[in-house]
């Protein structure tokens, strides 16, 4: 019996990670773009729902799912770059409430398009072949597909530290977050790393949509929880920490598969009481906010 | 000639519109009133009419924090939807007098101010409507999951309330003319309420905290409970209207807790023009008219709410009254 509900344990933490990895890839979205430009994005639940969607009309049009990981963040990512460019940069220097209602605005207008062509009505989504199953993985049989979203997410942290870390691209990105006023000095176009980083940024919660397709399906109202659940971590971990946006995201993922074993009907209230709590004692969140990966 | 005409014209008007615009700010709260009693013979519809005056009292709430004190909450329809929840069960489910239940209605918002407040104003700037956000999708859940008092998905229906009893004379609640004076009457006293807040020493300090916190703080005063007393008054002013809604469509939707209804704040005082008096109220009209129009032609409404929200963000960010203000100063 001790041994079952250790198991069962054992499985809920996979399956918090599993969760906590799609927080993780939109929280270093959110942190990233606040970072460098100070702008909240509030449209980017709308962005990872545009994932999801985009990703189901492509495989309905015979793309496969392999095709479609590289393809969705892409055309998020696209989107994320004319958006700045047409509709964020004019509101820069114009108070940090204007871009938030900007991108407010257009989570409305994303969210209604979607309606307009894929009808309210949600669609489930079919786990890709190769990764239907389950796997033993010590504690007991853990979907495969739940694994294949921690791997995914472990390789998009992996690549995009080697990229912040080990380019020059990296470099004036992390000393843009620090001063921008100093990297423009230094004759750095500093607009063209705004435009990229939000479009990583979005591109990132494009994939984040498109991974969770397949465990609930798609609505067009599927950004709006999970927007206030990415606010949440990135206020537990710190914004404009990436490292906080990680560990938080884990953190928010296991609490809430953890609430939902115990008390099911509090799952998703727990994670608001656990940021309470961070607000009380440490306002800043656990990684304050220093520079960019610090 | 016509030129000449022309500019010995202008200067007049803009004379005459800038007398009536201090005029205005005199005497807003009793022309504002004027304009309420007025206003059911000029609307389409009693009900609409009803809406845009809850609406507006509600965006009014909003805009003391937003456009007075300076700061964007994403969390004002908790306060709204804890209002209109509180007077809801007080007639559903304990059998209260009409007026005990607005009473606690107002006694939801502060409450479920005071406790928002408290956590939010700990983080500022950014983080504020993030926070704000968040803790009022919390009590979204909290509300949704109590399915025995609320109703959960369904919404509390039953929040009848037929005749209003005041002082010995009987209202007949259900005739739509009555209806709209008795929540005109509220809204109107609350209108002086607000002009009064504004007018008194408090409401200097709240205007003086939005323009520059480090000179509030060196002139001795504490700026975060300044910041907390004002979040609470403006749920006191949300929870008012969140009640009046329930009066009004005896039923809650459990709409009425979502985000979309915080946004839909920052939307008519964005219209209007946040940090003026008239705004909020200018703001729900536009929209609620506007969205009775446009559904008559298409279910999509939501996506000229969205290209709205845009426009007047990048090209229109003093709203339509803040707009007619700033012209006639120059």
């Amino acid at each position: 019996m001790a041994d079952l509900t250790l198991q069962l344990l054992g499985l809920q933490l996979f399956t918090g990670i599993a969760l906590g990895a799609l927080y993780v890839l939109l929280a270093i979205g959110l942190s990233l773009i606040f970072g460098m430009l100070t702008v909240v994005n509030f449209a980017h639940g709308a962005f990872y729902m545009l994932g999801a969607y985009v990703g189901l009309w492509l495989l309905m049009h015979g793309v496969n799912f392999w095709t479609a990981l590289i393809l969705v963040p892409l055309a998020i990512g696209a989107l994320g770059l004319l958006v700045e460019r047409t509709l964020i940069r004019p509101l820069y220097g114009r108070g940090l409430d204007y871009p938030l209602l900007l991108t407010f605005g257009l989570s409305y207008m994303i969210v209604e398009l979607v309606r307009v062509f894929f009808g309210n009505t949600g669609y489930p989504v079919d786990t890709p072949d190769v990764l239907q199953g389950a796997v033993d993985i010590g504690v007991g049989y853990f979907p495969l597909y739940r694994l294949f979203v921690i791997a995914a997410t472990v390789v998009v942290l992996v690549g995009l530290w080697l990229f912040l870390e080990r380019t020059s691209f990296g470099l004036i990105v992390r000393a843009g977050a620090r001063d921008p006023e100093i990297v423009r000095i230094l004759g750095v176009n500093i607009a063209r790393v705004w435009l990229i980083v939000f479009g990583i940024g979005t591109g990132l919660a494009g994939l984040a949509g498109l991974l969770a397709a397949p465990l609930q399906g798609v609505i067009p109202e599927m950004g709006g929880p999970i927007l206030a659940e990415s606010f949440v971590v990135t206020v537990v971990g710190g914004m404009g920490s990436l490292l906080g946006a990680v560990v938080a995201g884990l953190l928010v993922g296991v609490v809430v598969s953890m609430t939902s074993l115990f008390a099911p009907e509090m799952s998703r209230v727990a994670i608001f009481a656990l940021m309470a709590i961070v607000l009380l004692l440490r306002p800043q969140g656990f990684f304050g906010r220093a520079g960019l990966m610090s | 000639m016509l030129l000449g005409s022309a500019t010995s014209v202008a200067p007049d008007t803009s004379e005459r519109m800038r007398g009536f615009l201090s005029f205005a700010q005199r005497r807003r709260a009793w022309l504002a009133a004027l304009f309420l009693i007025l206003f059911p013979l000029v609307a389409p519809f009693k009900a609409l009419a009803a809406m845009i005056l809850i609406y507006g009292l509600y965006a009014l709430g909003f805009n003391i924090l937003f456009g007075y004190l300076g700061l964007l909450s994403f969390g004002h329809s908790a306060l709204f939807g804890t209002g209109a929840y509180f007077c809801g069960i007080a007639i559903t489910h304990f059998g209260l007098p009409w007026w005990a239940a607005l009473a606690l209605g107002v006694l939801g918002g502060v409450l479920a101010a005071a406790a928002i407040g408290a956590l939010a104003i700990r983080t500022l700037g950014i983080y504020f409507a993030m926070v704000t956000l968040a803790l009022s999708q919390c009590l979204y859940y909290l509300f949704y999951e109590a399915t025995d008092w609320t109703g959960g998905e369904n919404g509390l229906t039953g929040v009848n309330v037929k005749t209003i009893n005041l002082f010995g004379f009987h209202l007949d609640f259900v005739n739509p003319i009555v209806h709209y004076y008795v929540i005109a009457a509220f809204v109107i006293v609350a209108l002086f309420a607000l002009s009064r807040i504004l007018a008194s020493p408090f409401g200097a300090v709240i205007e003086g905290v939005r323009e520059s916190e480090a000179r509030a703080r060196a002139s001795g005063i504490d700026v975060a409970r300044v910041r907390f007393v004002t979040f609470v008054v403006s749920g006191a002013f949300c929870g008012l209207a969140g009640a009046l809604l329930a009066l009004h469509l005896s039923i809650v939707p459990i709409e009425t807790m979502h985000y979309d209804t915080s946004g839909l704040a920052v939307m008519m005082c964005l219209l209007g023009g946040m940090g003026t008096f008239f705004g909020p109220f200018i703001g729900a009209a536009i929209f609620l008219l506007l969205e009775n129009l446009v559904s008559l032609y298409t279910v999509h409404w939501q996506l000229i709410v969205g290209a709205a929200f845009i426009a007047c963000v990048l090209f229109f960010p003093r709203g339509v009254w803040g707009t007619i203000l700033q012209r006639s100063r120059t």
